[in-house]
């Protein structure tokens, strides 16, 4: 048995007096840049067994790793359990995995200070954290054999969950060993294994551990929570951002047979029914009318107009709105007789369009305290901003965290937006009954959050060679963190990451980028690769242009530029990939190819996509993609992330537009927003350079490459360049 | 209202208004929630089961429709179904929601065809989607399937 213990037992009576202080003391914290993690896990009843927080052996030797992240489908229990395994040597065919509960002490990412997942970080984070919990966990169970077989503890060998002492011939499982192991006092600074020992960590055995509940219908989301007593809420939510419920009647709401009531709360009014369908039934019977005194004005052609104005220096400025500078060098503004490129570029509103739209289950008011069950992205945020409603520790909110239907970035945001809404409808309902908020997926795509319509506008002056000597960038986009209590102190550089820090503005002479954050009252949000969504396509397709303009071969012309920049892992990628794609030899007929390179979340990828234009619109096939990511935890996961980020990135490029109607969200499902489908998927290769360098980012990488790499291509085969997304509009 | 159903070999009796959609029926009367809900019309495939073999969607079709079809879900299928060992052999799913969706295309398509061709896997699978990305090896996975079945 492993050895229990109540890590803050002492704060379990917690009085309503430091209840309310707690909460003002973290919302405190928080608001002024800190990460009081302490603070975060008052309330806290998490049982840390003697191996740690991250992993539990059973009696029969089988390990259990605990992911502090959510699976929502970037193969982090797989990447994680198999870090845990390597340093433990465990059996990996008896490792299993189960969700960490909320608690940012334990549990806090530690890139973030709190717990969550984002920004590609949930390897990277964890790397050396659960390294060293697995040769610690490790260093037990050799010190308790080399006790129970009298010999020196740095004797016994450790290889798939079996401590053997080769001299004596004694061997022992993980199971037989736990009770002394668990006695042991874990050594602080284990010793890590080198790359060259490693067994697990980049072979092909480290596949996922989810396939087969995912394949039969047994895997469980939040959609699926069965619990005594659970009601199913639907919203109705105002038509525009920013409106309010003015007033309702329920009177034909109620009569729907399995309605129980309907409630307002601060988003809308709330049906709660026995079923989701009655839920439905009585939403659509109910009459609300709305103050839309307060609601955004704009339409999305009206926003982006507006954005290419301000960009070309045109139109007044609001008040308190100015240009803020994130790469400036020598005069990019000087005149020269160099050739001068010129382009703007358009970007549109995005939503996520997860396949599981938003939902949570919350229960408030009852014996158990304040319970979520729900895929949560952000336990820390989810715990703070339940609590604000609920009136509790934050500490105290427990959360099951389950599989999410995908995320994307969705499922993470400063308000909770989702969970908060179901917490106040839980609240209302009280007594701990269980309520399922479910989403529709209009209700989804209609609550915003969506990636930032988004304005480029770029000036570069070539020098006799044909490189850039002096660069001028604008871009205009609103900010994600304004307001938030993570807003940067300067710019918001979530907006221009990617041009800002480019090799090719670190080339350039003369560099002028400046970014503009204007506010709407069109909530915004990361979008898996958040800033790299746009510039990446805009650093890329400019470079090839101006190749052309040059007369040079963008492969060519690209790594002399990374030369210039001294961008070694860009040239290596560019090379593997060029190699591996054939670059120097020709294009099967009807075939252009294109190329584009960026780095993101500390991984770099290139990628070569040879497309087909048929009946005027490019149909890519093959892509080969190399890419930098430090060390291969999994290369099969690593290859699927690629294969799925590019799908999600060709998507935009070829078919997602959001567009709104003077505030009000206008395509609402996916019969008018159309995303990738089967048929236009390409197949992606995917070659990962050898490292032995800490691992970085794999979720996010493998998304912003693909766009400008369809452009280069359809540039090659037409003459003409891609400035503005989708390439084909619904 | 009662209705009678055949679901998964055994007749099921659910509490629901005719006009309620399969899906909801299945998930919260059948405590069958394998197939999930994505869009509510029809477009993303994430609910299709099997009507008489033939894919469905699930989200769009009445229970008063169905005297008499018989219904296969994911949960159907047994958990070791060729189609389901392919698709766990070459880890396909990534975030997984769409796939009972996508599993219940497959399913359908291979069983009129037992050596389907590209275009064939094109248009069997166009109607479900996966946000995911995993198009290229639900593809590789059918073939898989189809291959083993032959063998």
């Amino acid at each position: 048995m492993n050895a229990h213990v109540d890590t803050d037992a002492a704060q379990a009576g917690a009085t309503r007096r430091e209840l309310v202080v707690g909460t003002a003391l973290v919302s405190g914290a928080l608001l002024v840049g800190c990460s009081p993690a302490d603070l975060l896990a008052v309330g806290a009843k998490t049982e840390v067994g003697a191996f740690g927080p991250f992993i539990r052996i059973a009696a029969d030797g089988a390990v259990t790793v605990f992911n502090k992240h959510i699976e929502f489908g970037q193969g982090a229990h797989a990447g994680l359990a198999a870090i845990v395994a390597e340093e433990l040597d465990a059996d990996w065919s008896r490792v299993s995995v189960e969700q960490a509960p909320a608690n940012a002490k334990l549990y806090a990412n530690t890139l973030m200070g709190v717990q969550g997942t984002g920004g590609s970080t949930a390897i990277p984070n964890s790397w050396m954290q659960l390294r060293k919990a697995g040769a610690a966990a490790r260093a037990m169970f050799t010190a308790a054999a080399a006790a129970a077989w009298k010999v020196p503890e740095t004797e016994p060998t450790v290889k798939d969950g079996v401590v053997s002492h080769a001299a004596s011939g004694k061997s022992a499982g993980f199971g037989e060993l736990l009770q002394a192991a668990s006695a042991i006092t874990p050594p602080s600074e284990p010793k890590l294994k080198s790359h060259a020992d490693f067994t697990l960590i980049g072979t092909d055995r480290v596949r996922r551990k989810d396939s087969r509940a995912k394949s039969t219908g047994e895997a469980r989301y939040t959609q699926d929570v069965k619990m005594e007593g659970l009601l199913t809420a639907v919203v109705a939510h105002a038509p525009r951002f920013g409106a309010k419920v003015s007033g309702f009647d329920d009177a034909e709401a109620r009569k729907v047979a399995g309605v129980v009531d309907v409630i307002q709360i601060p988003t809308g009014v709330a049906v709660v029914a026995r079923s989701t369908w009655a839920a439905l039934q009585g939403r659509n019977a109910l009459k609300v009318t709305w103050d839309e005194a307060k609601a955004e004005p704009l339409g999305s052609a009206e926003i982006e107009a507006k954005y290419a104005e301000w960009a070309a220096g045109k139109g007044a400025l609001p008040e308190k709105l100015k240009w803020e500078t994130f790469e400036t060098r020598g005069d990019a503004a000087a005149a020269g007789d160099g050739e001068i490129f010129e382009a703007t570029y358009d970007f549109p509103f995005l939503a996520h369009a997860t396949m599981e739209p938003m939902n949570c289950v919350a229960q408030v008011g009852g014996k158990g305290g304040v319970k979520l069950t729900v895929a949560s992205q952000s336990p820390t945020l989810d715990q703070l901003n339940t609590a604000r409603i609920a009136m509790t520790l934050p500490g105290s909110v427990q959360i099951e965290n389950l599989f999410a239907g995908g995320s994307f970035g969705r499922r993470a945001n400063f308000q909770s937006d989702f969970v908060a809404e179901c917490v106040h409808i839980a609240k209302k309902v009280g007594k701990g009954t269980p309520v399922k908020l479910v989403w529709t997926r209009e209700d989804d795509m209609a609550a915003g959050y969506f990636r930032p319509l988004t304005h480029h506008r770029v000036k570069v002056r070539m020098d006799k060679d044909g490189f850039p000597a002096a660069w001028t960038h604008r871009v205009v986009t609103q900010s994600l963190m304004k307001g938030s209590p993570m807003a940067p102190k300067g710019i918001d550089t979530s907006t221009v990451e990617g041009a800002m820090g480019s090799p090719y503005l670190k080339a350039t002479p003369a560099v002028d980028g400046q970014v503009l954050m204007p506010e709407l009252g069109v909530p915004v949000l990361w979008w898996r690769s958040v800033g790299a969504t746009h510039t990446a396509f805009v650093m890329e397709h400019t470079i090839d242009q101006l190749a052309r303009k040059a007369g040079k071969d963008p492969v060519a012309y690209r790594l002399a530029l990374f030369e210039k920049a001294g961008a070694n892992r860009h040239i290596a990628v560019l090379k593997l990939a060029a190699e591996k794609a054939g670059w120097d030899t020709p294009a099967p007929a009807g075939v252009t190819r294109g190329v584009a390179v960026h780095e993101s979340f500390g991984s770099v990828v290139a990628q070569i996509a040879e497309v087909r234009i048929v009946d005027g619109v490019p149909k890519v096939g093959r892509v080969v993609s190399a890419i930098d990511c430090g060390t291969a935890i999994s290369p099969d996961q690593i290859a699927a992330q690629v294969e799925g980020g590019t799908c999600y990135g060709l998507s935009a490029t070829l078919h997602d537009e959001m567009i709104l109607k003077a505030g009000a969200v206008e395509r609402r499902n996916f019969d008018t927003y159309p995303v990738l489908r089967n048929s236009e998927a390409p197949t992606v290769e995917t070659h990962i350079l050898p490292s032995t360098n800490p691992p970085s980012g794999v979720g996010e990488p493998g998304t912003p490459v693909i766009g400008p790499a369809v452009a280069n291509a359809v540039l090659a085969a037409t003459g003409k360049a891609t400035l503005r997304l989708p390439m084909i509009r619904a | 209202m009662a209705t009678s159903l055949e679901i998964n070999g055994r007749t099921v009796q659910v509490e629901a208004a005719p006009d309620t959609p399969l899906l909801w029926v299945l998930r919260d009367e059948a405590g069958l929630t394998g197939s999930k809900y994505g869009c509510g019309v029809g477009q993303c495939g994430a609910c299709t089961v099997l009507a008489d073999g033939a894919p469905v969607r699930s989200c769009s079709l009445p229970v008063s429709a169905l005297a008499g079809v018989k219904i296969t879900t994911i949960e159907g299928l047994g958990g070791t179904h060729p189609v389901q060992d392919a698709w766990v052999k070459l880890d396909v799913p990534q975030c997984g929601y769409c796939q009972s969706g996508q599993i219940m295309s497959a399913v359908a398509l291979l069983a009129g065809n037992a050596n389907p061709s590209d275009a064939d896997i094109d248009a069997a699978m166009d109607g479900n989607i996966c946000r995911c990305g995993a198009y290229q090896r639900i593809r590789a996975a059918i073939r898989e399937a189809a291959a083993q079945s032959r063998a």
